[in-house]
């Protein structure tokens, strides 16, 4: 009894919170709630209710009021539609790309690398995550101009680099987002025991067979996880489309130059990438895969 | 595109020029627009003390700021600006005193009653000595009211490498026609305004289409820029609207021909690559100080005014900036000034005659034309984007 009391004494603030669960969790979630409903939360509610709003054409100015003109002008453009899809696919590439590269460098890494070059690897990957993120577009625009250094690697081959374009748009956003892939995958690709491998191994299966039957199915939930972030990443890019990609133009291109003279259409639009995430992201409970991640 | 029957439009151009200049020379004088009546600054009074300025990058630094607050007092707060929507957008908060825009930022200030009329006579050094060109304007004079005091300008260049061309290209039509030679390596300016480049083009390869002013186009004068600019969507390699993205991509040897200017021909430091005003004309962007309707520090931005239209000065934020000074007394001053005044065209009237200057476009047509509504930015802005698909 005099031991509480003395401890009563000496921490006032955790024996007032003990007999309080509730000014506890306050205390507990005041600031996290704090930052996403009132910044987070609230201003892209801002956001997303400018959509509806009216623009005075000559002056840019915003007034609140309720149309759906800018939604009709997106799903009625076709510039707009063909860029929604356009976009759409680079993101889906650039995942997939993702994927093809992160599975086996995870394999690799994981059960065939010694220590030393796992450690090195593992350096290798999260480096870029160092430098600026304009640095490496702009790096990947020196890459691949015309005098570049990959025309001029390839030159004894014969090979010529496509010029600044969709292809191009795509290596550079793999670049950007692979180790949020890659990273993932890398780790659930450690946590498989080794006696699965010994008994698909028991039981008669080859090299290819395993990773097909045994680490793939596992590994889903990571690859879902990273491609949360490759997906929604290149959604929302414009300055690798600006940079390395010549004319395309991505949905990020379209908000960039609409911000300023037309908030309303910018804001509509946004709700583009805005659907192809939550479609995303339920395709992706479905699975199952969000549970376990 | 091709140029069709253009003996015969030739001729009627000819004849439509013959009567328009009875009225104006530039297709854009005798425009009534309304504006809201703001008052202007009768005479001068004390220094407030501070003067708060929305700037080009480059044209307020403490080489002449310094100067400027020990002789005035007004200490100087620079904020700089990346676009002129940007420009625009800070101007509106009421937190500036005044700023360095661009014609096709100033037409909007004016008219959305932002910035007020100037009284030039609290301005000694807007002189005889300023650029003809730089004056009356329709984007910074209206209704024979002037708002802006003239710092600089420079043209939307032909910039060509040479080893490629071998010679100047006489005509636009390198960076438009489907047929290029150069297709594939060709860039153009990244913005809304640029369809007045495609509208410049078909003034004179298209004189049927009746664009007598680039700014003042009805929808099928728009309709058909775009088409032109659809069809160079066909032909072009890469937009630029990064300086440093355009230089990398010319030298890179990613594009042959396009859109520059005459600082980044320089910027890039390479023989093959020159520029040139093609026989069409081209546009380009003149800047103006222009004061805010709600400063309270009035007399600090006339004084500010002032003292940057001196040669001195002027000359030192343009061969900072790279364009052509507004005053070219400074072009006398030194063999230096000078060489700065030449490549820039400064003192070359008959060079920037051919220059329409970046005016924000608007629904009265600037042209004079008043039976028909003229497409506004905002329609441009729309357009644009369909440009790029």
């Amino acid at each position: 009894m005099s031991d509480t009391s003395m401890s009563t004494q000496r921490r006032p603030i955790s024996s007032y919170l003990l007999r309080r669960p509730k000014v506890r969790l306050l205390g507990l979630l005041a600031l996290p709630m704090t930052w996403i409903v009132g910044v987070y939360i609230f201003s892209l509610f801002l956001l997303l209710v400018t959509a509806f709003w009216n623009v005075d054409p000559f002056t840019s100015l915003v007034s609140p009021a309720f149309n759906l003109e800018n939604f009709r002008l997106i799903f009625t453009n076709s510039a707009y539609i063909a860029t929604s899809i356009r976009t759409l696919f680079i993101a889906l590439a650039v995942t997939t790309v993702c994927v093809v590269f992160a599975v086996p460098l995870g394999i690799f890494m994981a059960k065939i690398a010694s220590p030393r070059l796992r450690n090195a690897l593992a350096v290798a990957i999260t480096l870029p995550l160092w430098a600026g993120y304009l640095v490496k577009v702009i790096a990947m625009r020196l890459v691949f101009t015309e005098e570049g250094f990959f025309n001029w690697l390839m030159a004894p081959l014969g090979i010529r680099g496509p010029g600044f374009s969709i292809p191009i748009v795509i290596l550079t956003l793999t670049y950007l987002w692979f180790p949020y892939m890659a990273l993932p995958v890398y780790t659930a690709i450690r946590q498989i025991p080794p006696i699965l491998f010994d008994a698909s191994s028991d039981m008669g299966a080859k090299g290819f067979m395993t990773v097909y039957r045994v680490v793939l199915p596992l590994i889903v939930p990571a690859i879902i996880a990273g491609s949360v972030f490759t997906f929604s990443l290149s959604l929302g890019d414009y300055l690798a489309a600006r940079f390395t990609g010549g004319s395309t133009q991505m949905i990020g291109s379209i908000i960039a130059a609409n911000i300023n003279l037309n908030p309303p259409v910018a804001a509509a639009y946004s709700m583009v990438p805005i659907t192809f995430v939550v479609i995303y992201l339920m395709v992706a409970r479905r699975t199952g895969s969000l549970e376990r991640m | 595109m091709k140029r069709k029957n253009q003996v015969l439009f030739g001729a009627l151009a000819v004849a439509a020029m013959v009567i328009s200049s009875c009225g104006s020379d530039d297709g854009s004088a005798d425009v009534e627009i309304s504006v809201p009546d703001i008052p202007m600054h009768e005479s001068m009074g004390d220094f407030e003390g501070e003067l708060n300025i929305v700037n080009w990058s480059g044209f307020v630094e403490p080489a002449w700021t310094d100067k400027f607050t020990a002789d005035t007092g007004c200490k100087v707060n620079p904020r700089v600006a990346g676009t002129s929507d940007e420009m625009v957008t800070l101007m509106r908060t009421g937190q500036y005193d005044i700023v360095s825009a661009s014609g096709d930022a100033a037409l909007r200030l004016i008219v959305g009653g932002d910035v007020q009329p100037l009284n030039i006579e609290l301005i000694p050094n807007f002189s005889d000595d300023i650029a003809a060109g730089m004056k009356g304007n329709v984007y910074d004079t209206v209704n024979g009211k002037p708002y802006g005091v003239p710092i600089g300008r420079g043209a939307n260049l032909l910039q060509y490498n040479d080893t490629i061309t071998n010679g100047a290209p006489e005509s636009w039509d390198v960076v438009w026609e489907t047929d290029s030679p150069y297709a594939g390596k060709i860039t153009a300016y990244d913005a809304p305004i640029y369809i007045a480049d495609a509208a410049v083009y078909l003034m004179y390869h298209e004189p049927d289409l009746g664009i007598k002013n680039p700014y003042a186009l009805d929808e099928t004068q728009l309709a058909a820029a775009i088409a032109l600019l659809k069809q160079q969507n066909t032909i072009i390699g890469e937009y630029w609207s990064d300086p440093v993205a355009q230089i990398t991509s010319f030298v890179g040897g990613n594009t042959v021909v396009g859109t520059s200017w005459e600082i980044l021909r320089k910027f890039a430091a390479q023989d093959n690559l020159k520029t040139t005003l093609p026989v069409e004309g081209s546009t380009g962007w003149f800047d103006s100080w222009l004061v805010s309707a709600t400063t309270k520090n009035v007399n600090c931005a006339y004084a500010w005014m002032d003292y940057t239209s001196q040669p001195e000065v002027n000359g030192a934020i343009a061969v900072n900036f790279g364009m052509a000074p507004a005053n070219v007394a400074f072009c006398g001053s030194s063999a230096e000034a000078q060489a700065h005044c030449d490549t820039f065209f400064a003192e070359d009237e008959e060079f920037f005659e051919r220059i329409w200057p970046w005016t924000t476009p608007i629904e009265t047509c600037v042209d004079g034309r008043t039976e028909v509504k003229c497409t506004s930015f905002q329609d441009w802005t729309n357009a644009w984007a369909t440009v790029k698909g």
